[in-house]
């Protein structure tokens, strides 16, 4: 039996920066994970990573990861991405110091 | 120290002028990210979990004043203010921009350091004994071979696409401080009859596979240094598996090869690489060597470091821990700790770097070292100028008296920054060194060499800590395995893992039970860990790693 589809958002590494940034669900790119489009199947799931990836000049290593949906928006699920969403923990850089 | 000639700047200005066209054109889309990622690794640029990363190879772990502080410039015109020292002789940037990239590239020209071949598969950075020049055990200065290699392996044709990324670390003492026998090649500078030649070893490494090395050659003669090594490359290269990244490594090729056959391989090799030297690298060796002269060091009594010694505690326990026999008896190599409980290991603020800049100007002939364990040397200090360094040492938090004890670990990146990584690193070493510096006890434990993974890859060198911790992803928790009993001396042994591993927050307690169970154990005060642990096993240790918290979840 295939597996249940579990809930993904689209992110990759901006070329300039190196940051990590997710897709929205308007087409745009985002620093913060809880703004990012939550996507819930999977044919949808790979038209938007297709999406991503058609734009090589400003995004680097698109993939699917996976999230939960939370009240602010999606949540990591995997301690990987709870790290790329908000940045190391021994100094106060990355994404957490700018919010 | 070297210097770089006309031909060396000539040819680091149009490497880094070709780096910028690429970085151009891969702005302008003209470069994919396919065709740009080989390129922009070559010239030591990875994109990590939160940003570009520029590693720095800081060759044979060698700087000056001017290189140092040229260092502090980068981290604060283009990073957030500081850098990391990694345990193969390089500097990590963690922010850099990628646009930024090209202007870092040129400014650390300026001062003859570059970023090339700190990635690929291609020869790394030589590393050397980061007491070397200085060290009382010495047999030979070996920076001047490394020097040597460097200049060989960069842009070497042949080597440029190698099954595998190939490294080489030499020392010139006995006591192997350069953990030669964990690399692909490791070469020991010896004696014998009177004339100075070199142990070769092949096929040592870490990560998933650790193997220490094997004896390839006995003894080589200094003069063949190079035609040797391209022999053995050149056999790497043609025998080593492509098939499989994870047994592409020269190790591999040793061991599915036996060293017999390997030995027969490179000597066969060797006769043909040899006859195509004509001794232009002698030349140059002796061109480099006359650039490693020592410095004039000076004369005078050592009644200010006496009479420092004798009254102030604080001094006499940094001078316990943080000096090392020079080869002159008034004069003391410093080894100066980026590992003050809490903070992460080898990073250094730009402050930082421009104080050990200073003080290498002011006292230490002009000279620093890094150390593949992370911290920063001053090779040659005259003892009576100790106290005013230590002085201003102290006044920058830079005076941390532990160099070979509990807090003096090494770690990885991990999953702080590295995008390879299972697990974090840094927040354990931190943790473990403030827990042991609340209990008072890291003088009491002795030589403790801990050793951080924040994966199987083993950057932080866990297979060899006399306590390896590698922290690992068991089904999406941070979960972290303890090898006991490794060694990164001269007889290198790979530690044995002890059982399962334990979650981030049961990990410390863990530690402290094994050294409480060392404690009760050793036979007295002067038995370090590792004795006593060879001297019983691992038995006792895996009963209070294990038993005592069966017993305490049970209670
Ligand atoms: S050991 Fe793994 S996590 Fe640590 S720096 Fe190396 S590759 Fe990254």
């Amino acid at each position: 039996m295939p597996r249940p589809f579990t809930p993904k958002v689209v992110t990759a590494s901006d070329l300039l920066e190196g940051d990590v940034i997710y897709l929205t669900a308007e087409d745009g790119w985002t620093r913060q994970l809880t703004e990012a489009e939550l996507i819930q199947d999977e044919a949808h799931a790979q038209l938007r990573l297709l999406f991503a990836e058609s734009q090589p000049n400003s995004v680097v290593g698109a993939y699917l990861a996976e999230v939960k949906p939370g009240p602010r928006g999606p949540e990591p699920t995997h301690f990987r991405e709870a790290f790329r969403a908000t940045g190391p923990s021994n100094y106060a850089h990355g994404k957490q110091a700018g919010a | 120290m070297y210097s770089y000639s006309d031909f060396d700047r000539a040819f680091l200005a149009e490497r880094n002028a070709q780096f910028r066209a690429q970085v151009e054109r891969r702005l302008k889309g003209h470069l994919t990210e396919d065709e740009f990622k080989p390129l922009r690794l070559m010239n030591g640029v990875y994109l990590q979990l939160h940003a570009y990363m520029l590693r720095v190879a800081i060759p044979y772990g060698t700087l000056n004043g001017a290189q140092m502080r040229q260092l502090a410039l980068l981290a604060e015109k283009w990073d957030k203010g500081y850098g990391h020292f990694t345990t193969r002789q390089n500097i990590q940037y963690n922010w850099p921009k990628l646009r930024d990239i090209p202007d870092m590239l040129d400014a650390l020209a300026e001062v003859g350091l570059h970023a090339i071949q700190t990635s690929g598969n291609t020869i790394r950075n030589t590393t050397a004994d980061h007491f070397a020049g200085a060290a009382a055990d010495e047999i030979a200065d070996p920076r001047p071979l490394a020097e040597l290699i460097r200049q060989w392996s960069t842009d070497h044709p042949e080597f440029q696409f190698l099954g595998r990324k190939f490294k080489i670390a030499i020392t010139g003492s006995p006591e192997d401080r350069a953990v030669t026998a964990a690399h692909d090649i490791g070469l020991r500078i010896v004696t014998r009859d009177g004339e100075q030649g070199l142990q070769v070893l092949v096929g040592g490494g870490l990560g998933r596979t650790p193997m220490i090395g094997q004896v390839l050659r006995d003894f080589l003669p200094r003069a063949d240094l190079l035609p040797y090594l391209e022999a053995a490359l050149s056999t790497y290269n043609l025998l080593g598996r492509r098939d499989n990244k994870y047994k592409a490594r020269i190790k591999i090729t040793v061991h599915e090869n036996g060293i017999e056959e390997i030995r027969r391989l490179v000597e066969a090799r060797f006769i043909e690489t040899r006859a195509e030297f004509s001794g232009e690298d002698q030349a140059l060796l002796a061109q480099i060597e006359a650039q490693f002269t020592p410095p004039a060091f000076r004369g005078g009594n050592t009644e200010t470091y006496d009479a420092a010694y004798a009254a102030d505690p604080v001094f006499r326990a940094w001078a316990d821990t943080n000096l090392a026999a020079h080869r002159r008896a008034d004069h003391a190599i410093v080894s100066i700790s980026l590992k003050a409980p809490g903070a992460t290991p080898g990073d250094a603020t730009a402050a930082q770097m421009r104080v050990m800049a200073d003080l290498a100007g002011q006292y230490g002939y002009d000279e620093l070292r890094i150390s593949h364990e992370q911290n920063v040397i001053l090779p040659h200090v005259h003892k009576s100028d100790l106290p005013a360094l230590h002085a201003v040492l102290k006044h920058h938090g830079l005076a941390t008296a532990n160099i070979g004890l509990i807090s003096d670990i090494i770690a990885c990146p991990g999953m702080d920054y590295c995008a390879l990584a299972t697990a974090r690193s840094i927040p354990i070493a931190q943790e473990i060194a403030t827990r042991f510096e609340e209990l008072k006890l890291e003088h009491d434990i002795g030589p403790m060499k801990i050793k951080i993974s924040g994966c199987i890859n083993a950057c932080g060198h866990h297979h060899v800590g006399h306590i390896g911790i590698l922290g690992l992803d068991r089904a999406g928790v941070e979960n972290y395995q303890i090898t006991l009993g490794g060694d990164a001396g001269p007889d290198a042994v790979i530690g044995s893992r002890t059982g399962p591993g334990f979650p981030a927050e049961e990990i410390v307690p863990a530690i402290e039970r094994l050294i409480r169970a060392y404690l009760d154990l050793r036979e007295d005060a002067a038995e370090p860990f590792l004795a006593t642990y060879r001297r019983l096993g691992d038995a006792p240790f895996k009963s209070a790693l294990y038993d005592e918290s069966a017993r305490t979840k049970a209670a």
